[in-house]
């Protein structure tokens, strides 16, 4: 996508493979409990909130705001630390990416995209909308 | 049960080194403990408890309790960053008044300038959240820097109020001649300073120091048994705030809770508090730390600060006399045990003549170890001059 260089990847477990080879195919997931019906992130298999062991993956549509943000101004080129607060609830930390650092603001509309990252993972990342 | 009045801290040694590229780790462990138990007027021999976190080189306490030739009867090693050697005194405290030891000593030490080691560990794979947040560069230095600017926006806190806090810490520092930045800057030089992360520029940051401190705490008849002024532990609280699944509320820190726990076992407020020890890894910390504790509503911490409010002999609230984290030193990144070490030198009467409160009976040391926006332990101490 917009990055040149590519994110470091992280190394994954069978708790978590489904949402980076969703990643892959460009889906964002979040899991959601199916006991007590409240979305997570990052995902478990055991609901942080009732402890019910059933917990589903849920395609999402990838939309949010920009809840804070901060630039790294030493990294070359500077990047954006993020937390995006997803439009199904929950914050999630990213990289916002395709917009120039001083045009950022808290409440900015997002929307995911997926950046190449090390080991062929793609990364989800977020743009304006 | 309570711990009030069951423990009183009895020695304490900070190490003058800022910088220790002639000593290996375990030495400074070793120079600081004895330099604790002399300040106590005890001996190595008196020690039966022994504290560290996970800066001590070794399997827990273990290689360290070697090295020093203890004989110990109780060890703890719960290990919450840089909140820890606070949580460390509740738990000797506890100890104590069960009967488990008696003389509780409390290292700290580290040596990341020299070794030119980051704050930010390694990854352990095993650790259920870093995949998802390895690969966008998350650290200590934008997990902060997040707070900060969500607490711009939601508050209206600006960049000045934030330098007021570096302001106030490099006023103290002057008189510190073991302080790595003694030189005192303005609300200018801080705004001026290069942008690191926004909004923190350099000098919100704190430094990066080799060094460390150890504490002593005894039991109430030891305690009288010694010739050093009677520090007591009056309360403490412990907490750890995280994420919550992503719904957390970032502008929070974990001292709203243990600030409650211990001002409530103290039995004081934070009106009652002559002096305060808060932890200053960026200037931000200190802001939300200071609402959270109760010294001013949520969201008026910009303010709180300013036009050097935390400045000893000018402000309503002394802070960090010795420097802090911000100008005297971050032994190991952590910077919970030298916040304690100011504490217990205030109350005593110990601190430099410059920046002495008169009076000050009732102080307030407050850790926060790890990430202010993401996850953090929280210790918050309260201590007596009897
Ligand atoms: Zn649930």
């Amino acid at each position: 996508m917009e990055e040149a260089v590519k994110m470091p990847a992280p190394k994954l477990n069978a708790e978590n493979q489904e949402y980076w080879d969703a990643a892959r195919r460009g889906v964002l997931l979040v899991k959601r409990c199916a006991d007590c019906g409240e979305a997570h992130h990052y995902p478990r298999a055991i609901c942080p909130f009732c402890h019910s062991g059933s917990t589903e993956w849920e395609e999402v549509a990838g939309t949010g705001v920009i809840h804070t943000y901060t630039i790294m101004r030493r990294e070359q080129p500077s990047t954006i630390t993020a937390y995006v607060a997803l439009d199904q609830g929950p914050i999630m930390l990213t990289n916002i990416v395709g917009c120039e650092p001083e045009t950022v603001r808290i409440g900015m509309p997002v929307q995911v995209c997926f950046a190449d990252a090390e080991d062929g993972l793609r990364v989800p990342v977020f743009r304006p909308r | 049960m309570t711990i009030r009045g069951k423990a009183y801290i009895a020695g304490i040694y900070e190490h003058p080194t800022r910088k220790a590229p002639d000593k290996s780790l375990a030495q400074l462990h070793a120079e600081i403990a004895i330099g604790a138990v002399a300040d106590a007027g005890l001996t190595m021999a008196d020690v039966d408890g022994f504290f560290c976190d996970n800066d001590a080189p070794g399997l827990g306490p273990i290689s360290m309790v070697e090295y020093l030739g203890l004989n110990v009867r109780h060890v703890d090693t719960t290990e919450t960053g840089g909140s820890a050697p606070i949580v460390h005194i509740s738990h000797a405290a506890q100890a104590i008044a069960s009967g488990k030891c008696s003389v509780a000593l409390i290292t700290l030490a580290g040596r990341p300038r020299s070794a030119g080691v980051s704050a930010n560990p390694p990854p352990n794979w095993d650790v259920p959240e870093l995949p998802f947040e390895y690969p966008y560069r998350s650290s200590v230095l934008n997990q902060y820097a997040m707070v900060a600017m969500r607490h711009m926006h939601e508050y209206g806190t600006t960049p000045e109020q934030l330098a007021w806090v570096k302001v106030a810490a490099s006023h103290h520092a002057q008189h510190n001649p073991h302080a790595m930045l003694r030189e005192v800057v303005s609300v200018e030089n801080v705004l001026q300073s290069p942008m690191i992360a926004d909004p923190l520029h350099r000098l919100d940051c704190c430094v990066v120091s080799d060094g460390g401190g150890a504490i002593v705490v005894v039991s109430p008849e030891i305690a009288r048994s010694l010739s050093r002024p009677l520090i007591k532990v009056r309360g403490a609280g412990e907490a750890i705030r995280d994420l919550r699944g992503g719904k957390a509320n970032i502008l929070e820190s974990g001292g709203a809770r243990s600030g409650a726990i211990a001002f409530e076992e103290a039995g004081v407020t934070p009106a009652d508090i002559k002096y305060a020890s808060v932890y200053d890894s960026f200037t931000i910390t200190v802001i939300v730390q200071l609402e959270d504790l109760g010294f001013c509503e949520k969201g008026q911490g910009g303010r709180f600060v300013s036009d050097g409010q935390l400045i000893s002999g000018i402000g309503r609230l002394p802070v960090n006399t010795d420097g802090g984290g911000l100008c005297n030193n971050h032994p190991g990144n952590r910077g919970g045990m030298t916040k304690v070490l100011e504490a217990v030198r205030q109350l005593r009467g110990e601190a430099h003549p410059a920046v002495q409160v008169q009076g000050c009976d009732l102080a307030v040391a407050h850790g926060t170890g790890g990430w202010l926006a993401s996850r953090h332990g929280s210790a918050t101490v309260i201590l007596e001059r009897e």
